[in-house]
């Protein structure tokens, strides 16, 4: 390969976050060569923390930093621009070094995140207005996780020390303040919401037991408290005794498409050809879900615990945890409990003393719901656009950089320690015969206590409603949204169904990421289904006809539905939103497509929107 | 006493050429299309399949010389079983599958598909389009309401060099021309797609101009393009003035005069004149594709003396 890179050098911040990622140049390293050769290439999965390096650096990827990117990864230009230019989050123009991110996405919207927006669009000018002195914007995003504190804004500070930091609920005075604070004083130390559990104590949790009651930050406490307890017992089981009980326990992928954790782990600790790895999704970006959120932030050493216990039972050295960029709290306190893991060497070359080795690297997305797709996420990891493979083949067989991948869901492996530790089949008989376990829900919208609830399978859509308080302000219920923009909605005469695979199935909905987004009579639905057919436009990769001009063809459709212009009749516009949908889940590539045009459906047929 | 000397014995002439090991026949795999019973060598897709046993199968972003894509969709088949339907391009084949190739949901895919291609995308210069269209009875009208028009990928075609245009109204985003430009045939990597989902497009860096980018005009992305969005600047040319005639023009075979590796060439001629060249997928030196002489450097063809 010729790699042709011409233009201006870099700036010196931008070589800085660069070489902070890929390392100093070597000295006669010219402007316009690259001798990194075949190891170079080698590290093409260094693009993305390199782009992630002087987006923090500067607040934005000019063509220099990007030139320079390619000359020491040896990445064509053209590819890496259209990397770059794949995740939202990167901003290939320039742009302030602050900038609030505002989410106007479903849960937020029914929690008064159109009024902020509105509010701030005339106090500060619309979206993506630079202020009078360039040092600050804000701009509009899709959920940003922070669900049960709606409406909620993330704020990024570029700079030799970039910060990010949530204000959540927001209002537009904090926002505003925060923007100005943030520009001035640049040095002030980060300043988190906590974040409690409504249920926090309750002796009864199981994956969210250590919530609100173990410092976070502290591998001692976790350890006073149960944790690396299941490690040392699954050394004691051995591979394949852990994986006969993660079989007998039935434990399902909890991400959202529910295939059996145990087959994943054989698969992988059977295959021939080496190394395997293990990914760990966290690339939550179902509108409405905050579950793993809380459970890296509140209880990181579980998460490493068992990204562990799937490592050393699989046969991989190497795990990455995918983490979407805007979780920096999780990433921090994550960050945190892998070194202090490393350190007293339950991580390293020699886990627990037992001659194997496993260590965990984190990864971060940068804005692209579309990752959260297992093999997405794998070409996001390996440097490339966040576009689904076609499968087969699977994972197991041919994932992350051509090798047997296990790839699980945060929540997934928050139970693994509950079953080396309580047995298989104990656990098999938490919850219901076709849905064992524990689950967690994020309750969201108009609830009284939206927040994470955690309930044994079974609870119907009812119990975990009644949990939360109920309807807020004792309001009637006009619908609810179950698993999310890839859910389905369903209305106040469903309340009774119970919240399992086959109980949702039954009743035509989905568990999904385990979403409940509550809507009370007073919000308009339309818009709410309007900004779901907006996020899926705003998200398909674009790779694969049906997902990529589907779901702008959706988008229109709903447009003049909302609007009462129809094409034709009510009807005649159902039967083509019907094709389109058909097309959609029968022919994309990716569950993104497949499910795009689910949750808009349910309402349309539903009576929900227009 | 004399030791024999047997080591100095050449050894006896081969009585037969020796020969490389045969080779094990490929196993067969045994399966079903449409209701028939096909057997077909393993590792075989489902598109092959297909192909031999006659059965006519739409596709856009697939081409014998790259690497399936898989993303066009319109070549969808249904597979007993599956949830989903399988892009029959790149699915291979398994023993005792399945396959339908004209069942409704396979036709509603298709059609929706060509549909959705057809109201945001100017096909006028698609040669297998408008076929497949007439066959799924695809209407891309139906999308745009009075007032409403549907939305499209419509922008000014790009103009930056003396051999070849970039009409991206036209492209479909087959990936076919970031695959030859890139690691299938030419290693040069000027395009790759930017941007994400409907505003996804091909580009080079930063959208520069061809000559500012590492385009070294192989054309071989014109060779792989399905709908004439990449055209020979000639081409291009004459179909503004009117005077492209497709059905006037021969085509020639002949070998490149430039250097020793002898590429097939195919002359496209009208009217004496060479408007394009390209060349045949099937020529084992090229597998269809050229290198920037061979595939512009012509004129020196046709260079006629000024009229007096």
């Amino acid at each position: 390969m010729d790699l042709h890179v011409v233009g201006p050098l870099a700036s010196p911040a931008e070589r800085a976050g660069i070489e902070s990622v890929v390392g100093p140049r070597e000295p006669g390293l010219g402007g316009h060569a690259s001798r990194g050769g075949h190891a170079a290439r080698g590290r093409r999965d260094l693009l993305l923390p390199a782009l992630h390096a002087v987006q923090a650096r500067v607040g934005w990827i000019s063509q220099p930093a990007l030139n320079e990117i390619c000359r020491r990864l040896t990445i064509p230009p053209a590819e890496a621009y259209g990397v770059a230019s794949f995740y939202a989050l990167f901003s290939l123009a320039s742009r302030p070094p602050v900038v609030a991110h505002v989410c106007d996405d479903i849960a937020c919207l029914a929690r008064g995140a159109d009024q902020l927006c509105a509010d701030l669009e005339r106090t500060l000018g619309p979206a993506g207005t630079p202020s009078a002195d360039g040092r600050t914007t804000w701009l509009r995003s899709p959920c940003l996780g922070l669900c049960e504190r709606a409406p909620a804004a993330l704020v990024t500070v570029a700079g030799e020390e970039p910060r990010t930091f949530a204000i959540a609920p927001a209002t537009t005075a904090r926002v505003a303040a925060e923007l100005s604070d943030a520009a001035i004083d640049i040095s002030r130390a980060d300043r988190w919401p906590s974040a409690p559990i409504p249920q926090a104590g309750d002796p009864a949790l199981r994956l969210l037991a250590r919530v609100g009651r173990v410092d976070p930050a502290s591998l001692d406490a976790y350890r006073a408290a149960g944790g690396y307890e299941a490690l040392g017992r699954a050394f004691e089981l051995g591979p394949e005794v852990v994986i006969r009980e993660l079989l007998a326990s039935k434990l399902v992928g909890r991400g959202g498409a529910a295939f059996p954790a145990g087959r994943k782990w054989e698969a992988v600790a059977a295959a021939p050809e080496h190394p395997h790895y293990l990914v760990c999704n966290a690339d939550e970006s179902e509108p409405g879900t905050f579950k793993d959120r809380v459970l890296m932030e509140e209880d990181p050493f579980a998460i490493v615990e068992a990204m562990t216990i799937a490592g050393v039972t699989t046969g991989c050295e190497r795990g990455y945890l995918y983490l979407r960029a805007e979780y920096p709290l999780a990433a921090a306190r994550l960050t945190h409990a892998i070194a202090e893991a490393r350190a007293q060497g339950l991580l390293g070359p020699d886990v627990m003393g037992r001659g194997v080795a496993f260590d965990i690297e984190i990864r971060r997305g940068a804005g692209a719901y579309i990752c959260g797709e297992e093999t997405a996420l794998f070409n996001s990891i390996e440097g490339k656009r966040g576009e689904p493979r076609n499968k087969p083949p699977f994972p197991v067989q041919v994932g992350l950089f051509g090798k047997p991948t296990v790839v699980n869901n945060v929540e997934t492996l928050a139970n693994v320690p509950l079953i080396i530790l309580g047995g298989g089949e104990a656990y098999a008989r938490i919850g219901t015969e076709g849905s064992t376990g524990p689950k967690l829900f994020c309750l969201s919208g108009n609830v009284t206590r939206p927040g994470l609830y955690e309930v044994e399978f079974g609870a119907t859509l009812r119990q975990l409603m009644d949990l939360a308080g109920g309807v807020e302000g004792g309001r009637a219920l006009q619908a609810v949204l179950l698993g999310g923009a890839a859910g389905t909605f369903v209305g106040p005469d469903q309340l009774d169904m119970p919240l399992t695979f086959e109980g949702t199935r039954a009743a035509g909905a989905t568990l999904g990421s385990g979403v409940i987004m509550v809507f009370d009579e007073a919000i308009d639905l339309p818009a709410i289904v309007l900004r779901i057919a907006a996020f899926f436009r705003h998200e398909s990769c674009g790779q694969c006809v049906p997902c990529r001009v589907g779901t702008v063809r959706q988008e229109e459709l709903l447009r003049r539905l909302v609007a009462g212009r129809p094409n034709g009749s009510r009807a005649d516009e159902l039967r083509l939103f019907d094709e389109i949908a058909q097309a959609m889940r029968d022919a994309s590539i990716c569950g993104l497509g497949q499910t795009a045009a689910s949750a808009v459906g349910s309402a349309l047929h539903g009576g929900l929107a227009g | 006493m004399t030791a024999d000397p047997i080591w100095f014995r050449p050894a006896p002439r081969p009585t037969h050429i020796p020969a490389a090991p045969e080779r094990p026949a490929p196993a067969q795999v045994a399966f079903e299309i449409d209701g028939r019973p096909v057997t077909v060598p393993e590792g075989s897709t489902i598109l092959e399949a297909c192909r031999t046993e006659g059965i006519e199968t739409p596709t856009l972003c697939f081409l014998e010389n790259l690497t399936p894509v898989n993303v066009c969709r319109v070549c969808v088949v249904e597979l007993e079983g599956a949830r989903v339907l399988a892009p029959a391009c790149s699915r291979k084949v398994e023993a005792g599958m399945k396959v339908h190739t004209d069942s409704e949901r396979v036709r509603t895919s298709r059609k929706v598909v060509l549909e959705l291609l057809g109201s945001s995308v100017d096909l006028s210069t698609a040669p297998d389009v408008a076929g497949y269209m007439a066959r799924y009875g695809a209407d891309p009208s139906r999308f745009a309401a009075p007032g409403a028009p549907a939305a499209t990928v419509a922008q000014p075609v790009k103009i930056d060099n003396e051999l070849y245009v970039r009409d991206y109204a036209k492209c479909i985003l087959c990936y076919k021309c970031v695959e030859a430009c890139g690691a299938d045939a030419q290693n040069t990597f000027a395009i790759a797609v930017a941007g994400r989902g409907f505003e996804a497009g091909i580009s080079t860096e930063w959208n520069v101009g061809l000559p500012d980018s590492a385009c070294v005009y192989c054309g071989n992305c014109i060779g792989v393009c399905p709908t004439g969005a990449l055209m020979f600047r000639s081409e291009h040319e004459m179909r503004a003035a009117g005077t492209w005639d497709e059905a006037a023009q021969t085509r020639t075979d002949t070998i490149c005069p430039y250097c020793g590796v002898g590429c097939t060439l195919t002359l496209h001629v009208q009217e004496n004149d060479i408007v394009k060249v390209t060349s045949p997928l099937d020529a084992d030196v090229t597998n269809g594709h050229l290198c920037v002489k061979g595939r512009f450097g012509f004129a020196f063809v046709q260079e006629r003396p000024a009229p007096e």
